[in-house]
Formats: C-alpha cells, sequence, structure tokens
C-alpha cells in the first residue's frame, strides 16, 4: 500500500457541487456550500491529529461533525449515540480520546489526560460492528475510504441524481460507505432517524423522492412483512442489501419485484475490515444467481484457500474466501498504541467466511471459520458473549451457539436466565428478542475442557 | 381475559416489561420496542385477537393509544368487553 496521509489540500470530501447535500426529516436543506462552510467551522479547537469519539445518530449535526473530522484530519471512532456509558468509559480508558462529543447537545466534552500518537495514514476507526463488551476497533485509512468509495460508485453507477434515504446508523460501516459514496457524487442524501417501521418513514420517502435504500437480512424480512411490494413508490431505483446472507426465498421475492418494476436489487458482501464493500452481484444477475453475493468489486479480487494455504482453482470447491484490494484495511488496533501502527494486513484480507464460487466466477457464502453470528447486520462473536457472561455472572458456565438472528445462551443456572438475557440486550443494543437463553444441566465439554458445541445443539431443552 | 387485558399483556409478552408501565409506551420509549420488538408486538397482537394486520395500520401503530384506536376502529376490537 502507498502511504496515503492526509492532506489538507485535497480532502476526502471535496464537497464543491452545486445543489443539495442534505435533506433532514425536519425539513433543514444544507446545501454543498454550506456543508463545507459548516464542516470548517466545525469545534475550531480541535487540532488535526486528535482523536475524538464521535457519538452519532442519523442527524445533521452527526454528519457535519463526521466530514469535518476527515477532512480536517481529526481521527473519529464512530460510536451510536446510543451506546451504553460502562462500555464508552472502558473506550475511553482504553483509547484515551482527546474530545468525546455527542451529537445529542452538541458539545464537545475535553478528556483530561487524553491524547495519543496517530499514525499519519490513519483517517477512522469503527468497532467491529456490534461486537459485545471488546474495544476491538478496525483502522481504516484515507486511501481505504477513497478506494472504496470509488469503486461503489463505479458499479452502483451513482450520480447528482440520487437521492438515498438513511436507513443504517451512520456508525455502521455500510451506513457510512452510503453517506460517503453519495457525498462525493454531489447526489442529495435524505436523513432520517424514523424506521420503516414509522408513517413519518414513509411520508418522508415519498415527498422527498427516496431513490436508493440500504438494508441487512431482517431490513427486508421487515419489508416482506409490511407487504412493501404493494407500495407505490416510483421514485426508488436502487435497494441494495449487506450485513449478512438473505435467504434465498426473500433473495428471489426482491429480485423478482425489481425486475418487474424497473429497479435494481443489489446483493452485496463486505466487512468492515474491508472498508465496506468487497463484493455485488450484478442487478441483471439477481435472478440467475440467487444465493450468490457476486462478484469483487472493481479494483478487488478474490480467491479461496483450502486448510493448507492452497488456493483452489475448480469451481464448486468450498474453501476459505480472500479479499485482496485497496480497501483493505490497515489492520485492528486493541490498544491506544496500536493506533500509531501502519499496515498490518498488507491489502490481503482473509475473510474467516467459507465461500464457493460457481463456474461462471460467482460466489456464494456457505459457512463460517470463525465463531460469530450476524444479528440484525451486527457482527456478535459467540466466544467473546461467553466471557462477557462468565466475567460478569459468578459461578454460572455459559456457552453461546444458534443461528443468524437468533442467538442461544446455554447456562448453569435457571434463575438467571432473564437477567442474563437482559444483560446482553443491555451490552449489545441489541433486541432481547434476539438472545434465547436456556438452562442445561452442564456444559458439554471434551477431556481437554473445550465446549463440545454439536453436542449442545442436539441437546432437546 | 378482558381485551384490554389481552391488549396490555401482548406489550407485556413482546418487550418484557410489567404491566403499569404499558399505558404511557410509545414507539422507541423503551429499548425493547424498536423495529424488531414491534414485528414480535404485532405478532402477538395478531395471535391474541386473530386478526390480520394491513401494513398502513402497522405503521401507524406509534403507541399504547393509538394501537388501541387502530384495533378498535379496524379490527372491531371492543375494548369495553
Amino acid at each position: 500500500m502507498t502511504m496515503k496521509v492526509i492532506d489538507m489540500t485535497n480532502p476526502t470530501f471535496p464537497l464543491d457541487f452545486p445543489g443539495t447535500a442534505v435533506i433532514t426529516d425536519n425539513g433543514d436543506e444544507v446545501s454543498y456550500a454550506e456543508m463545507k462552510r459548516l464542516t470548517e467551522r466545525w469545534e475550531p479547537s480541535i487540532p488535526a491529529r486528535a482523536l475524538v469519539f464521535l457519538l452519532v445518530g442519523n442527524n445533521l449535526q452527526s454528519l457535519v461533525a463526521y466530514v469535518a473530522c476527515i477532512n480536517r484530519g481529526i481521527v473519529p471512532l464512530m460510536l451510536s449515540m446510543e451506546i451504553d456509558g460502562g462500555m464508552l468509559r472502558h473506550l475511553i480508558e482504553v483509547y484515551k480520546p482527546s474530545y468525546v462529543w455527542r451529537c445529542r447537545d452538541g458539545i464537545a466534552e475535553k478528556i483530561d489526560g487524553g491524547g495519543v500518537d496517530l499514525h499519519p495514514s490513519l483517517a477512522l476507526l469503527l468497532t467491529t460492528s456490534g461486537s459485545v463488551g471488546s474495544p476491538k476497533l478496525v483502522r481504516q485509512s484515507y486511501e481505504n475510504i477513497s478506494a472504496n468509495t470509488s469503486s461503489i460508485i463505479e458499479y452502483l453507477m451513482l450520480d447528482e441524481t440520487e437521492r438515498p434515504i438513511t436507513t443504517l446508523p451512520m456508525n455502521y460501516t455500510y451506513g457510512l460507505s452510503i453517506i460517503n459514496t453519495h457525498l462525493n457524487v454531489g447526489a442529495t442524501i435524505l436523513l432520517t432517524e424514523k424506521t420503516l417501521m414509522q408513517r413519518e418513514f414513509w411520508n418522508f420517502f415519498t415527498s422527498q423522492n427516496a431513490t436508493s435504500f440500504g438494508g441487512v437480512p431482517y431490513t427486508y424480512e421487515m419489508l416482506d412483512k409490511l407487504l412493501f411490494f404493494r407500495r407505490r413508490l416510483p421514485s426508488l431505483r436502487t435497494m441494495t442489501q449487506a450485513g449478512g446472507k438473505i435467504t434465498p426465498e426473500l433473495h428471489r421475492k426482491f429480485a423478482e419485484y425489481a425486475l418487474r418494476e424497473g429497479k435494481h436489487f443489489v446483493v452485496m458482501y463486505g466487512q468492515c475490515e474491508a472498508t465496506a464493500r468487497m463484493a455485488y452481484l450484478p442487478p441483471e444477475k439477481s435472478l440467475e444467481k440467487i444465493g450468490s453475493m457476486g462478484i469483487a468489486i472493481p479494483g478487488g479480487q478474490f480467491r479461496l484457500i483450502d486448510e493448507n494455504g492452497n488456493v483452489i482453482h475448480d469451481a464448486d470447491v468450498t474453501g476459505e474466501l480472500v479479499y485482496e484490494g485497496p480497501n483493505v484495511t490497515l489492520g485492528y488496533a486493541e490498544k491506544a498504541e496500536d493506533l500509531n501502527r501502519w499496515d498490518d494486513f498488507h491489502g490481503i484480507l482473509l475473510t474467516g467466511d467459507m465461500a464457493r464460487r460457481d463456474a461462471d466466477g460467482f460466489y456464494s457464502i456457505v459457512g463460517r471459520k470463525k465463531r460469530f453470528l450476524k444479528i440484525f447486520g451486527n457482527r456478535v462473536n459467540l466466544d467473546e458473549t461467553e466471557r462477557l457472561i462468565k466475567g460478569h455472572f459468578s459461578g454460572i458456565d455459559c456457552a453461546c451457539g444458534g443461528k443468524d438472528d437468533q442467538m442461544v445462551i446455554y447456562i448453569t443456572d435457571k434463575n438467571m436466565q432473564d437477567i442474563v438475557q437482559e444483560y446482553i440486550a443491555a451490552m449489545t443494543h441489541l433486541n432481547f428478542k434476539a438472545f434465547k437463553v436456556v438452562t442445561v444441566e452442564a456444559i458439554p465439554k471434551n477431556e481437554a475442557g473445550k465446549t463440545l458445541y454439536g453436542v449442545l445443539e442436539t441437546l432437546n431443552v | 381475559m378482558t381485551n384490554i387485558e389481552k391488549y396490555t399483556q401482548s406489550f407485556v409478552e413482546s418487550f418484557d416489561i410489567s404491566p403499569e408501565i404499558v399505558p404511557t409506551l410509545k414507539y422507541q420509549s423503551i429499548q425493547a420496542w424498536d423495529s424488531v420488538g414491534h414485528m414480535a408486538l404485532m405478532a402477538k397482537l395478531e395471535e391474541s385477537f386473530d386478526i390480520m394486520m394491513e401494513p398502513d395500520d402497522i405503521i401507524d401503530f406509534s403507541s399504547f393509544e393509538k394501537g388501541k384506536e387502530i384495533l378498535a376502529e379496524k379490527y372491531n376490537v371492543d375494548f369495553d368487553a
């Protein structure tokens, strides 16, 4: 990787477009020129190369703060404004930011003893989506953001006529990539904190002629239940999907709908470790290739490797998916000193996902190497969840399994079921319905003390 | 169980909360009533009252009070019974 460092004369967001950058659901309209002024004036006392925690929501203040940071060489860690207080304190202790900025009051609080050395190529920090308890971050460079942004603009053919409506939080890599790409083509972002389940969302959608939205698999399940296909949405052009594998049934339904209505349904694949996006299924193939997440994005390459690390050349053979491209991030951070590291991944990402390539070169995810689930699009590590529960509740044993959108937490004390469920929902900020807690007499283990997950799943409880 | 009890109980079970706070609830006023919780509540109400909710009613269902109105007006649920 070339070492692209912060360059104030050539910012990541030039913002020199005519027209409107943002429309909010409370009626504010902000032109690109105004956006530029707002970002230049944002928190003038915060210097370049300061680490700032941004507690954000899908509102104008948050967007201005994010763009200001990136353009002015301030390094933000993007966090939800709903973040658990304990987790925030822990992150502050570990990473020692200079400031914590909250969109709710727009105040940048200076942190005593804050301030760390940041590598000159470091642009942005994100949590590994929804990761419980762990302060592990992904380090993204200026080059990563630029490279991924241009690839996405190219394959989605974005231009200034787009009007994406926000459906994903901007502290989530997929939500952020929608903002990055559209602000770089002069499009108009329709900014709302309302959800698909609210009348106000749909009123805003139709009155402002939204052209696209993104969704995780659960978003599409909800849309299906809301009989989305009956809704008249003439302005809609594109629906993108990422954040986990959509069921083949829903893939088919939305692909058929898109074809019938002259819209695009684009299944995609990505990870925070690859900035955002690694693959997309060209919409004209969406019906033909149900279950596939497509081909590598422009500038990227995939290969599959077997357990010995050898490249698999034959079609329809399962192996670990490896991605190579300029959007592969610098690496992880687990402590403040890591923020001064340069490139650990060297442009190559072992995705941890098991995949197959068909004879036409299209990839499908078939499983995972690492023990994690995607819950409503958020990655939740099963081993980390176990450690968290065992650490918080002394005297219980615990093991986690289940499937996407439905984790099963096995514990050994019946009286703790509700409190464990509450605790995990609070820590992950995910709906408690995603966590089913069941009691078993003992967690099955082998002689070496390793949990036998296979046995656990067969226990009828 | 009366209809108002059945209605309240649907919230209690969907959000795992105590019945006393139910009448004050609005969408997103508690963590459990997010979009995931909303779908769970709609499913529970459909089951309890043996109805099929229209999508427009699902997205208009913004509070305990509003929901009561919707069920009474559109689905003939008599809350005095």
